[in-house]
């Protein structure tokens, strides 16, 4: 399907749907909640105020635009395309989840809500909303899967530095879809002084819709750093794909550009045949989750999959509407790598270009190393380096038996 | 007439309130399911709410996360809820059963198949807790279709405008939340609960059960006097819970708690 601006600015339509995707499916007492949100946003999303704040917040506070980098010597050694990185680890706060942050921190203000809460897997956008928190004075409140807090405890007592109160979740699986649940949870319990910062494309409608026009910076910058460096448009984009929300901010700006080719790449965890891994896009099927209808990872019954990666970031059973209706049309294509495919990705770029890449990130890599050397060495690969690696020095260390 | 609303034509005709528990289906043990829900009639219930287990119950407190992980546990499904109703219609075919639950497992089975068999079971009502009716387009003309309530969710937060929609799409009652939380929780506030289902009376002829923080015969009561009839899960939910290990001393315990709600409910009327 080749789609055009009109057809893009029709999405979501006025229920939240993209295609069959999306949509509202929450209890009652947050639908007004939820449709205060949207007309908000919708009016202040044209409110020059409003963007020339959220503008100046990323210039100033985030430091972009982050840089395109030319990735010369690993594509001298992988053969073929020409690899670029679009370094959102360069980021305040070491990964692009702060874009989403600082937006959704604004419209907070604007709302006059004084208290936030967050869900966080990785912990990045909790220490990301915590941040924003910080700076605007703003009570936080972020959950946590306790499964979580163990693999990822630098970025848990980063949260706490900076002010937050980090609650552990000890149901279901305790990872990042529980902690969603109690997010939602602590939400409907006190809907009126709260703020829910949901960190991805998932969640009810206008959820998706906002967080992909905060994350767009990404491919925004990214067309147009690519046509003054490299002198064309890429010809393939690859991005991590757990909820989504680096991805859909990298390709969004580039769905009406026919010849870019883009590959959202999902944690294949030990083995997709091996049923443990999170990539509902590549092995799961549409159904409802938090508040938006999407592919999950689900049984025959329709209970919700427990799901494995070795990144905590990707361990989502869900994946944002938008990416699902994209996966229908053919518009992007979704893959997936597995844990020992992204720890090599992430040695690999960490060795060769010195840049230590999140684990979730190193899946995008994984990918790009294996389709760089099927194209021409004229060719453009983007890969969006989301996030930097510091936080899962822990894990690696004890993969690789020592004791960190 | 629904076999619901003939239910709550006749207690209202009485001058009586509806007394309806909630139980998750397939806690303690699926065996033990219908066995429960002919405890509760005997204990007074007018209308059962049969919970529908799910992995992620988003709109429940931990004591009914914690049902839906035991039921969970010994692999209870849609189908076999739907087939536990079909038993329990074997000897009793007066009190209406709705089946409370999320979207996904329904989802999951089809929508088409999930009301045949829901319908040929003999069950009353549906009440999805994450299916506003804004979504509900292509799922609840199956439901009536089949004659099938869909019951529908109001809360503290739904304006007018939403009442009267909500309203519209629903069939059988409407339930109130009575205050922004998730079940098990105690925040009611009787007066905002009177104000609230005054106002919703106003607006829709349905009859209004009120569900949350109704844990004895006092809430229940003060409850009951300003709405049709009052929803009981959480408190039962703990009690199957605290009892699992003796299922006569469980049957007694859920019938403890509910004759004297039952009790309190009929003194309205004297």
């Amino acid at each position: 399907m080749k789609l055009t601006e009109e057809m893009l600015s029709a999405l979501p339509d006025a229920r939240g749907h993209f295609g069959a995707y999306g949509g509202r499916f929450v209890s009652e007492t947050l639908m007004d909640s939820l449709m205060t949100l949207e007309r908000e946003y919708l009016r202040l999303k044209n409110d020059p105020e409003f963007q020339k704040t959220f503008d100046e917040d990323l210039a100033n506070y985030v430091g972009r635009p982050s840089p395109l980098y030319f990735a010369e010597r690993l594509t001298r050694e992988t053969g073929g395309a020409q690899i670029w990185l679009k370094r959102e680890d360069l980021n305040h706060t070491g990964a692009h989840k702060v874009n989403n942050t600082i937006g959704q921190a604004l419209l907070a203000s604007f709302l006059g809500k004084k208290r936030v809460i967050a869900e966080t897997g990785a912990g990045q956008h909790g220490v990301a909303t915590a941040t924003v928190c910080a700076r605007l004075g703003l009570e936080c409140h972020v959950f946590m899967g306790a499964e979580d807090i163990k693999r990822q405890s630098l970025n848990v007592y980063r949260m706490k530095l900076l002010g937050a109160e980090v609650h552990s979740v000890e149901s279901g699986t305790k990872t990042l879809k529980d902690a969603m649940n109690d997010a939602m949870r602590d939400w409907v319990s006190n809907v009126d002084e709260t703020f829910y910062i949901i960190g991805t494309v998932a969640g009810p409608h206008p959820y998706p819709l906002l967080v992909r026009d905060f994350q767009s910076v990404i491919g925004r910058e990214t067309r147009r750093q690519s046509l003054e460096q490299a002198g064309k448009l890429p010809d393939a984009l690859v991005a991590c794909v757990g909820g989504g929300s680096n991805a859909i901010g990298m390709f969004y700006p580039f769905l009406t550009d026919e010849s870019v080719q883009m590959y959202g790449v999902e944690a294949g965890g030990l083995g997709i045949e091996t049923g443990q891994h999170a990539a509902p896009l590549c092995a799961g099927r549409p159904g409802v989750l938090h508040g938006n209808r999407t592919y999950l990872m689900e049984d025959e019954n329709g209970q919700i999959a427990g799901t494995h990666s070795v990144s905590a970031g990707l361990d989502y059973p869900g994946v944002g509407p938008e990416h699902s209706w994209l996966k229908d049309i053919g518009r992007a294509r979704y893959v997936s790598v597995t844990d020992d495919e992204a720890l090599d990705g992430f040695r690999t770029l960490t060795r060769v270009e010195g840049i230590m890449p999140a684990l979730e990130s190193a899946h995008a890599v994984a990918y790009a190393l294996k389709l760089a050397p099927t194209m021409d060495k004229d060719q453009v690969i983007v890969i969006n380096v989301s996030g930097r690696g510091d936080k899962d020095i822990h894990t690696i260390a004890q993969l690789d038996g020592i004791e960190a | 007439m629904s076999r619901i609303e003939g239910v709550l034509k006749s207690l209202k005709g009485q001058g009586r309130k509806a007394l309806i528990p909630y139980i998750t289906a397939g806690d303690p043990h699926p065996d033990q399911t219908v066995g429960l829900m002919h405890t509760l009639v005997e204990a007074g219930a007018d209308i059962i709410e049969l919970g529908v287990p799910f992995s992620d119950p988003m709109a429940d407190g931990p004591v009914i996360q914690m049902a839906c992980e035991r039921a969970l546990k010994h692999g209870t499904s849609l189908r076999q809820v739907i087939a536990m109703i079909k038993q329990f219609r074997e000897t009793d075919d007066a009190t209406p059963v709705v089946l409370m639950g999320y979207l996904n497992p329904m989802e999951a089975m089809g929508y088409e198949a999930f009301a045949d068999a829901a319908a040929d079971a003999g069950v009353d009502g549906i009440l999805t807790v994450d299916l506003p009716p804004e979504e509900a387009d292509d799922v609840a003309p199956l439901f009536t279709a089949r004659n099938l309530d869909a019951i529908f969710l109001l809360a503290p937060t739904t304006t007018d405008d939403r009442i009267r929609s909500i309203s519209e799409h629903s069939s059988g009652y409407v339930y109130y939340v009575s205050f922004k939380g998730i079940t098990g929780a105690s925040k009611i506030n009787v007066d905002e609960v009177a104000a609230k289902v005054a106002h919703i009376h106003d607006i829709t002829a349905l009859p209004v059960g009120v569900g949350f923080g109704i844990r004895d015969a006092e809430t229940a009561a003060a409850v009951g006097r300003v709405s049709d009839g009052v929803i009981v899960g959480s408190v039962l939910v703990d009690t199957i819970a605290r009892n699992q290990a003796d299922s006569d001393q469980l049957k007694r315990a859920l019938t403890d708690l509910l004759h004297p709600m039952r009790e309190a409910l009929d003194g309205l009327a004297s």
